[in-house]
């Protein structure tokens, strides 16, 4: 059912076509940013004499919807990460907590909203195929169902072990993306987090979320325990106390 | 008479100074609110939390523990001795959660959607758990705080329902302020590969927890010894001495749990590398905890004054630090850039901070907040007050009586 992207960095021949047809695809403002920036959702990064793009992972357990406290961010059934702008307050959790760094922001805006590459949700919806894989002259970009993806890079590698590098960047990072790299040089020379974690970020905060419940049930029968007992002592005092006094004036 | 003939100058120059953090402040909100974050800020889109998190909310939240502490510790652990500083610390707690939600309002992109996060769900969210604590509270400050206010106004009606829920509203003060200082520390669990890992801790909840412990108390015997100066009133010495020792325990508490911290996760090696973090880390645990612990495990320094301000006042330092180190100083490797906060956003911490100074000042002087205030005390003699209670060193009468009578 998840759709995604398989991006073959050994046939992307840096014509940037993906990033021209994403920026007519969503009205994006024509300009040369260096980086992902809030108009721009994909770049085609120079790594050496390689070429990659920057995009949004489409994680299949995203960090930034399970931080975004609105739930401005959601994970569609079909693959996509979309966001509602309409329900965003600002936060910028998901960016602080994106472990790819995508989310950009709108800093120079009196209301500024999150922008990302949403995998052409529209399109995808329709049963279309993304714009940039659409735009890509040479089949570098492929879009697709996830499973069948994972099952044509498999395929590649397998034909020409000689050439790829026996890893599918986003088969297992952070749990799983929806767009999938393979490439003959490398990952981490190309610029690649290659310190992040096989299981869903999600589970590191859900872990004590899911706890909290079950703390503030035993949190307060203890705090009123605690009190009854040590208000109780007090009582007991003051009647010894008492007692204590009335024997003086006998 | 002749005090406040003297202390003229003294207050003048600080007025000024106030006022002048005061315009740059409100410059650096209209910067902000017309041109957006990017011109009065250094947030970029690699690094979108700054100073404002870090110090404003992190530290803000956690120089506010002092309410929870005391009120926990008098009303449910029956220390009644501590009784007399509540008023105070209540105050600055409830200022401080005040304070914290107007530095939200100048962060948020779009402050106009706060409410939203009460309303737009969703559980998985730390933030989400943070700001319906943080909501309520700062409700339930707002109502201990409100006994001082009836009894200023001699409402008599209210302050008893007050009187009536106390116990239920502390525990409630307790758990919301447990769950909510740990979940700051939360915030951070989902960015493990950002944060450096000597800070990033899967016990970060604890560590962020025990610490405003520690500083809650620290942070009562800063103000108690500033008001006293401030008010030429006696400080209760036995009183803070004993929330240093207490302070002693926790902090030990605190270094334990950091040593074996770093043990479990084996990364002492990061602790002898030649880095800014190693460098910061190490002055964070010896200036902020373990200095500080072993001065006042002296008695000497306990009842000096300003060897108990001292401590108290490393206490804090290392603890913003900490909140720092966790929030910037540590976060900037893992986020492949650098950060350092823009004149405006310094403004608008700076801004925000003597705000607080200037409303506790005010707030002190109008409503009966300390023990030996000279304002009259309403309604408050007709009170019960537990015999217990009566103890010559403050006149003044606890901000609500215990509901069991
Ligand atoms: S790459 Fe970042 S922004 Fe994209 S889905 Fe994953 S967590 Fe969200
Ligand atoms: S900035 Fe918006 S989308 Fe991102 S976490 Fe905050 S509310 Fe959600
Ligand atoms: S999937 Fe759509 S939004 Fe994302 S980079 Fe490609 S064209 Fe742009």
């Amino acid at each position: 059912m998840s759709k995604g992207l398989l991006i073959d960095i050994t046939k992307c021949i840096g014509c940037r076509s993906c990033e021209a047809a994403c920026k007519a695809q969503n009205k994006l403002p024509e300009n040369n940013d260096p980086d992902l920036t809030a108009t721009t959702y994909t770049k085609v990064m120079e790594r050496g004499d390689r070429f990659v793009r920057k995009m949004c992972m489409h994680c299949q357990n995203p960090t930034c919807v399970s931080v975004c406290p609105v739930g401005a961010l959601q994970k569609t059934n079909y693959g996509p990460v979309v966001y509602d702008e309409s329900k965003c307050m600002g936060c910028r959790y998901c960016m602080a907590a994106c472990p790819f760094q995508v989310p950009r922001y709108e800093w120079s805006s009196a209301f500024p909203r999150v922008r990302k590459c949403i995998m052409c949700k529209d399109r995808v919806a329709q049963g279309l195929q993304t714009a940039c894989a659409e735009a890509c002259p040479v089949g570098a970009t492929t879009f697709g169902e996830r499973d069948d993806l994972i099952h044509e890079a498999q395929d590649r590698i397998r034909q020409e072990p000689g050439k790829y590098v026996n890893q599918i960047y986003g088969f297992s990072e952070v749990g799983g993306t929806g767009v999938l790299f393979i490439t003959d040089v490398p990952f981490e020379k190309l610029g690649f987090r290659t310190d992040l974690l096989k299981e869903p970020y999600p589970m590191l905060t859900w872990n004590v979320l899911s706890k909290i419940p079950n703390f503030v049930g035993v949190g307060a029968t203890l705090l009123f325990g605690i009190w009854w007992i040590t208000s109780r002592r007090e009582e007991v005092k003051k009647e010894e106390a008492e007692a204590l006094s009335k024997k003086d004036k006998h | 008479m002749n005090f406040s003939r003297l202390r003229i100058p003294r207050i003048t120059f600080w007025r000024a100074v106030v006022a002048v953090f005061m315009i740059l402040g409100v410059y650096a909100l209209f910067v902000r609110y017309t041109r957006g974050l990017g011109a009065s800020s250094h947030m970029t889109d690699l690094f979108p939390w700054g100073l404002w998190i870090g110090f404003d909310l992190l530290c803000g939240v956690g120089l506010a523990a002092g309410g929870f502490t005391i009120c926990a510790a008098v009303y449910i652990f029956n220390v009644e001795r501590f009784r007399p500083i509540i008023r105070p610390t209540i105050l600055t707690s409830f200022l401080g959660y005040l304070l914290v939600i107007t530095a939200l309002l100048v962060d948020l992109g779009r402050p106009y959607r706060i409410w939203h996060a009460l309303v737009m769900w969703n559980p998985h969210s730390v933030m989400f758990e943070v700001a319906w604590c943080v909501m309520l509270y700062t409700t339930v400050l707002a109502l201990e705080f409100s006994p001082i206010v009836f009894e200023k106004f001699k409402l008599e009606g209210p302050l008893k329902i007050i009187h009536k829920i106390s116990i239920p509203l502390v525990i409630l003060g307790v758990i919301l302020s447990t769950l909510h200082q740990s979940s700051l520390g939360s915030l951070y669990l989902i960015m493990p590969t950002k944060l450096h890992p000597l800070w990033y801790s899967p016990i970060l909840p604890i560590f962020f927890f025990v610490s405003a412990v520690a500083v809650g108390l620290c942070m009562t015997i800063f103000e108690s010894y500033l008001s006293n100066r401030a008010f030429k009133k006696k400080l209760e010495m036995d009183l803070l001495a004993d929330l240093g020792k207490i302070a002693v325990v926790v902090l030990a508490v605190l270094l334990v749990l950091k040593v074996q911290d770093l043990q479990y996760r084996h990364v002492w090696r990061y602790l002898f590398q030649p880095t800014q973090e190693a460098f910061l880390y190490w002055i964070e645990v010896t200036m902020g905890i373990i200095v500080p612990m072993v001065l006042l495990m002296f008695r000497k320094v306990r009842y000096h004054s300003f060897g108990l301000f001292a401590s108290a006042l490393l206490v804090l330092l290392g603890f913003v630090m900490n909140r720092l180190n966790v929030s910037i100083t540590g976060m900037t490797r893992g986020s492949m850039t650098t950060y350092f906060p823009s004149f405006l956003e310094i403004m608008v911490t700076v801004m925000i901070v003597s705000l607080g100074f200037v409303i506790f000042s005010q707030a002190s002087r109008f409503f009966p907040i300390f023990a030996d205030s000279k304002e009259p005390v309403g309604t408050a003699s007709e009170l019960p007050v537990p015999e217990a209670d009566r103890s010559e060193s403050f006149a003044n009468r606890p901000s609500y009586a215990r509901s069991r009578h």
